[in-house]
């Protein structure tokens, strides 16, 4: 909260992260960073050297408006000579005028540059974090990406819109107007300066402590925030168990944490403010006290005393926000680094040049393995696999064994390790990425629903999918039911729309998966979430879908192996078995183990 | 990613008024009543003013001495720039006259004096504020999250969660925010203001009015202002709100945009929104530009006619000097509040906002509410009943018609039938997720309405399939269903029902955390771990609501065999759409349409020509090793 609220902007309503910041970091770094963002500026560079003029204009004004009143005392009302007022007071509104004047053309001048940067470098930042691969989203949670798009972003604009300018400002506004006290009267402007040593180290050494604290708070909200999300996703859970006081003293002790440290933070606050406005006032008093003696002894006008008063007061605001302005520049060089350590993260994944004439889906996993960067063992290894043409292979294994690793692989979601997989004899890593991604479409077990229309998500892969295509679609994922919503299939769904139940936003997501006519379909496990029925009848259909795509179906029942024409069974990592399904029955008891609905299946196994 | 929920639902009127055809892909959701009414008057609902009424009341008196401390701070703070005039007029011209400095010292004693009041007052005021509002603030947080708590499922149903941490987190902020800057500069503001113009006219009544003169229309600029500020600032979070929403889902679902090469229309998108978000921003900027200037011109334009007609007055004799410089003190303190009242606004509005919203929360009624007089049952032996049950939701459908059952104590319940047939709804009457319309549920013969909160749940227990868990350990989460329960007793329970084999094997075993939701874990071992949860709490009746289906065939069988020692000596209703669950059952009930259409024992039903012999067939086909592809 600093004191000059007319520099806090309205429009500045961002969502506080509620991740936790990063440590400082050396400042040399961070200020690299800060200045590396400099070409984002480059449109604006004329303005922002013009933004200059106005700003130094300003500052001159406001300090010689003070300067006039002294002449004015000790001229025309010292003389008694009404003439030379007037004259002077149209000068004293005619600079008021200017002042305002220039004060409004640095505004305006910076507010659309600072804004330009803002966007330009968020539009980049989003850019690329789509370019960056699903290793690196898979380490990085969205609220810390998020902090940066919007928390770490709106600091290097409020430094750079004002922060930096204001920094320069104010020094130039201090030196001057401690220079001209100290010509006034040197032994005043002497005791001025020492007055503002103790503003100057509280300030310092406060805005450091604010700043912790408040962190502290901001990571003690976020923490309770944690507690609440919980407690209302898992609101049928805590009922059924009737855990609500038991949730309720977690959050009690979370609650009464920050009331802790908020009122750490009110009396920190309490002290510095007072110190601020109190040191000011003492430092009158004495000027007054030596002011007035010196008046007496005639070595100080009257009419310099009052512009001496005037001056003074004036330097308060400037001195106390020094502290802030230069923490904002810390924050500033701290998120520039931290929006740079992903904009500098490097795509690992990005697409060939070969482009494949007429794609037939023909699809081969050659020696392929993969291992998670920094594991030491291998997920999957030596797999070969061949899918051909219009035929369907299962993928069949123990949870957590690989399944849905195996079927990122194809549209490179993930890089394999080792080996290679081809489509039609070209290596995947040779195609360009959207290339490669029209040809492999998945449907996901956890299907993502974003939050907009049906249509919408339907179409994600193939925005000019016709009417007819996007029924057939439906039809063939039993997902009529989108036509029933409010809205059809203009109803908002996802987060922060329609909720719908697991099985249906299972069907959606086949949906959009079949929609994109794919050459090789991907179904990874589907189908898991829906009843008996249901899942019959979208087995039916799928079987014409398959016909025309090479498919790769990862499943756990029985029911959708059989939409199979061969079954590939999983174990250790690597391709154990490939075989019908009643041949893998009859003769794996590891896949019978995993398939049969028979208890004693198993007890055959040990 | 919390507190960032935004009123989104929002846009869609918006775009419906403005017809803005470039959204389309956002969709239309229901408009939100509660959302949308931003607008507050200074007169809250009386349903708001009778929160606040009790959350001030016990700082009643407090709040009178808050006052008087506040004003003393002022007066002093006020008095400074007057003793200077004091000091110039009276202390000078005896100094000047040879005199002794006297009079001049008094006057510095008496700045002295006002300066150390002012700091002591202030101390104490800014501590005693602080203080009341974050005691309001933990006392609010309390309130609408053990009411949140206490509220019924059917009021979860509709209140989205993303609802609930809005509510406790951006909408409690808001009321912070106010608290903790937001009063204290009005007040501090008001005071000077009227302190100042009360001031300016004691010195001198004639340049009084002339400095105050501008004042009626800084009145209308601020108001100007404020209007336009209040309209930009909705417009800059709705903007925002969706920068965020549209963010944060492209990168929790890169895995889709990624796979369905959606990255250019989504930058597309994005860049739209955030264009949008900049324009905003900048209206915003801009409207500040234009009024920060716009005070300041006025302030400057009342300095030099302060200057030149104080100038005349002096040069006529007036006024004195000191006169002259105490209205150049107080004009210059007297236009910097007009800025602080007009932001004070915006964070007035959005703290009557989530004052609103809260007291309507806070209004709800649980639908399920608690007994005055509650039984207490010491040991529940687990038998249900039905009686002339009748449920239908909200909207008038009905789900159940009429339903009479009796479940003896230890009988294994299946339920089975299609989705919609009133299965879950049975479930949740059971564990009183909802009361019934007409008829009653009972317990061991006592209705479940009678029965105390306590002894209710721990007698019932339902596992669903969205079995939810905390972020913590496995041990944690298991714990949870009992917990004071030991280590051994956790151990134990997981077990049991075979999860202890997958737990043992995580990294650090039960102490391994879950991740947000359990998000370590696959579905299958989240299963696991709320099934051992459930089998800790060890209630006499246990309801499974397709608790098995994210398991695996291996992972349900391993359930399923370990069930049959679970429910042993408790009652159980277990709704499965595959029937494997069914097989371990005493009795099966098929529903349809809320009726019981068959009841018996499963091996009895298929046999029988019914709904259930086909149900069996089916499934029997299903899961068949031996079929062969059609076609």
């Amino acid at each position: 909260m600093p004191p000059d609220t007319s520099d806090t902007e309205i429009s500045d309503t961002e969502t506080e992260s509620r991740t936790r910041p990063s440590p400082p970091l050396p400042r040399l770094r961070g200020a690299r960073s800060l200045w590396r963002l400099r070409s984002y500026l480059r449109p604006y560079a004329t303005r922002l050297v013009l933004v200059w003029v106005p700003a130094f204009a300003a500052v001159g004004i406001g300090i010689t408006i003070p300067l006039i009143g002294r002449e004015i005392i000790d001229g025309p009302v010292a003389r008694g000579d009404s003439e030379a007022l007037l004259p002077l007071a149209l000068l004293a509104l005619g600079l008021g005028m200017a002042e305002a004047l220039l004060v409004f053309l640095r505004r305006w001048l910076l507010a659309d540059a600072v804004l330009g940067l803002e966007t330009s470098i968020r539009d980049d930042f989003y850019s690329h974090l789509q370019r960056l691969p699903m290793g690196f989203h898979a380490s990085w949670q969205s609220g810390q990406l998020l902090s940066r798009a919007t928390t770490d972003l709106s600091a290097i604009r409020r430094f750079l819109g004002f922060g930096l300018l204001f920094l320069v400002l104010v020094t130039v506004q201090i030196v001057t107007v401690t220079g001209l006290l100290l010509r006034m009267y040197w032994p005043l402007g002497l005791l001025v300066v020492v007055s503002a040593v103790p503003i100057v180290l509280t300030s310092l050494h406060f805005e450091r402590r604010y700043i912790l604290i408040s962190r502290r708070v901001q990571d003690e909200q976020g923490d309770l925030a944690t507690v609440v999300e919980e407690s209302a996703a898992g609101i049928r859970t805590i009922k059924a168990f009737g855990r609500g006081r038991h949730v309720s003293g977690i959050f009690e002790e979370g609650a009464v944490k920050i009331y802790g440290t908020s009122m750490e933070k009110v009396r920190l606050s309490a002290r510095f403010f007072t110190f601020l406005e109190v040191i000011p006032n003492i430092t009158l008093a004495l000027v007054l006290l030596l002011g007035a003696l010196a008046v007496g002894s005639g070595t100080l006008t009257l009419g310099t005393l009052v512009a001496f008063a005037t001056l003074m007061l004036q330097l308060v605001w400037p001195i106390s926000a020094l502290g802030f302005i230069l923490t904002a520049g810390q924050e500033a060089m701290t998120a520039a680094d931290r929006v740079m350590e992903v904009l500098d993260t490097e795509p690992e994944i990005v697409g060939g040049t070969r482009v494949i004439e007429r794609p037939r889906g023909h699809l081969r996993f050659e020696g392929a393995g993969f291992r998670f960067p920094g594991a030491t063992e291998p997920v999957l290894h030596d797999i070969w696999l061949e899918v051909r043409p219009g035929e369907t292979v299962a993928v069949v294994g123990a949870t957590g064994s690989g399944k849905t690793t195996l079927t990122s692989l194809v549209p490179r979601l993930y890089d394999v390790s080792t080996g290679r997989i081809t489509i039609d004899g070209v290596d995947v890593r040779d195609l360009p990425l959207p290339e490669l991604r029209s040809l492999v479409a998945t449907a996901f077990e956890e299907p993502t629903l974003f939050s907009m229309s049906v249509r919408e998500n339907l179409t994600l892969g193939r925005y000019d999918a016709t009417e007819e295509e996007i029924a057939t679609a439906l039809r063939i994922a039993q997902a009529g039911f989108a036509y029933e919503l409010p809205w059809g299939l203009e109803t908002r769904i996802g987060e922060q729309g329609m909720s719908l139940s697991g099985g249906q936003r299972q069907r959606l997501a086949l949906a959009r998966a079949v929609l994109s006519r794919p050459r090789i379909l991907v179904l990874d496990d589907t189908l898991s979430a829906l009843d008996v029925e249901t899942e019959a009848l979208v087995e039916q259909a799928l079987r014409h879908v398959l016909r025309e795509a090479t498919g790769i179906v990862v499943a756990h029942r029985a029911s959708t192996v059989l939409l199979a024409d061969r079954v590939a069974l999983l174990l250790d990592g690597t391709i154990a078995h490939v075989g019908r399904h009643h041949e893998l029955m009859a003769s794996v008891p590891e896949y019978r183990a995993l398939l049969s609905a028979d208890p004693d299946a198993e007890e055959a196994r040990l | 990613m919390s507190g960032t929920t935004p009123p989104a639902e929002t846009s869609a009127k918006i775009q419906a008024e403005t017809g803005n055809g470039s959204r389309e892909w956002r969709g239309v959701a229901a408009e939100n009543q509660d959302e949308l009414s931003e607008q507050v008057s200074f007169l809250l609902r009386s349903r708001s003013r009778r929160l606040l009424g009790e959350l001030l009341r016990p700082y009643r008196r407090k709040i009178v001495l808050l006052v008087a401390i506040i004003v003393t701070c002022n007066v002093a703070s006020l008095a400074i720039p007057y003793l200077v005039k004091v000091g110039i007029d009276a202390g000078i011209p005896p100094m000047v006259a040879g005199a002794g400095p006297g009079t001049l010292v008094t006057v510095v004693s008496a700045i002295l004096a006002a300066a150390v009041i002012q700091l002591v007052t202030r101390q104490i005021f800014l501590r005693m504020a602080g203080r009341i509002g974050q005691s309001i603030l933990l006392e609010l947080r309390r309130r609408v999250f053990r009411h949140f708590q206490r509220l019924s499922l059917s009021f979860h149903d509709d209140y989205t969660s993303g609802r609930v941490v809005s509510r406790l987190t951006s909408d409690i902020d808001a009321i912070s925010e106010m608290l903790q800057s937001g009063f204290d500069d009005l007040v501090t503001a008001v005071l000077t203001l009227v302190g100042t113009a009360v001031l300016l006219l004691v010195l001198d009544v004639h340049l009084g009015v002339v400095a105050l003169l501008p004042l009626p229309v800084l009145a209308l600029f601020t108001n100007w202002f404020r209007r336009q500020s209040s309209i930009i600032y909705r417009r800059t979070r709705e903007a925002v709100a969706l920068v965020i929403v549209h963010f944060v889902e492209s990168m929790a679902g890169m895995r889709a945009v990624q796979a369905f090469r959606r990255e250019p229309r989504n930058q597309t998108i994005f860049a739209q929104l955030n264009a949008d978000y900049r324009a905003a921003n900048l209206r915003g900027s801009q409207l500040i530009a234009v009024f920060s200037p716009g005070v300041k011109l006025i302030g400057n334009v009342t300095v030099a006619a302060v200057l030149f007609y104080g100038g005349m007055l002096a040069i006529q004799g007036g006024v004195t000097v000191g006169v002259l410089a105490a209205f150049l003190l107080y004009v210059r303190q007297f236009y910097e509040p007009m800025q602080e009242i007009s932001q004070f606004y915006n964070t007035f509005q959005s703290a009557g906002a989530a004052l609103e919203k809260l007291s309507g929360v806070l209004q709800e009624r649980p639908s399920v509410a608690e007994p005055g007089a509650p039984v207490i049952l010491e040991r529940p032996r687990g038998r249900v009943e039905f009686q002339h049950v009748e449920f239908s939701y909200l909207d008038g459908t009905p789900v159940l018609p009429r339903l009479d059952l009796v479940v003896p104590a230890g009988q294994t319940v299946a339920l089975v039938g299609t989705t919609g047939a009133g299965k879950t709804t049975l479930a949740k009457l059971v564990a009183r997720f909802y009361d019934p319309v007409a008829g009653r549920v009972l317990l061991d013969g006592i209705d479940l309405r009678d029965l105390g909160e306590e002894s209710r749940h721990a007698a019932i227990v339902l596992v669903t399939q969205e079995n939810f868990l905390f972020s913590g350990s496995v041990a944690d989460n298991i714990r949870f269903g009992r917990p004071g329960a030991s280590m051994t007793d956790v151990m134990a329970a997981a077990r049991s029902i075979g999860a202890d084999a997958f737990v043992s094997a995580l990294p650090e075993g039960y102490d391994t955390q879950v991740g947000k939701q359990g998000g370590r874990l696959s579905a299958g071992q989240r299963q696991l771990v709320a099934f051992a949860r459930a089998f800790l709490a060890d209630p006499a009746v246990l309801i499974l609501d397709e608790a098995t289906s994210s398991l695996d065939v291996a992972g349900e069988r391993l359930v399923q065999r370990a069930m049959q020692t679970i429910l042993a000596d408790r009652t159980a209703l277990i709704i499965a759409h595959r029937l494997s669950t069914v097989e371990i059952a005493d009795r099966v009930l098929v529903m349809d349409g809320g009726r019981i259409v068959e009841d018996g024992p499963p091996g009895e039903l298929v046999g029988r020509a019914g709904r259930y012999a086909g149900l069996h067939r089916a499934w029997l086909d299903s899961i068949s090793d031996h079929r062969d592809l059609p076609g």
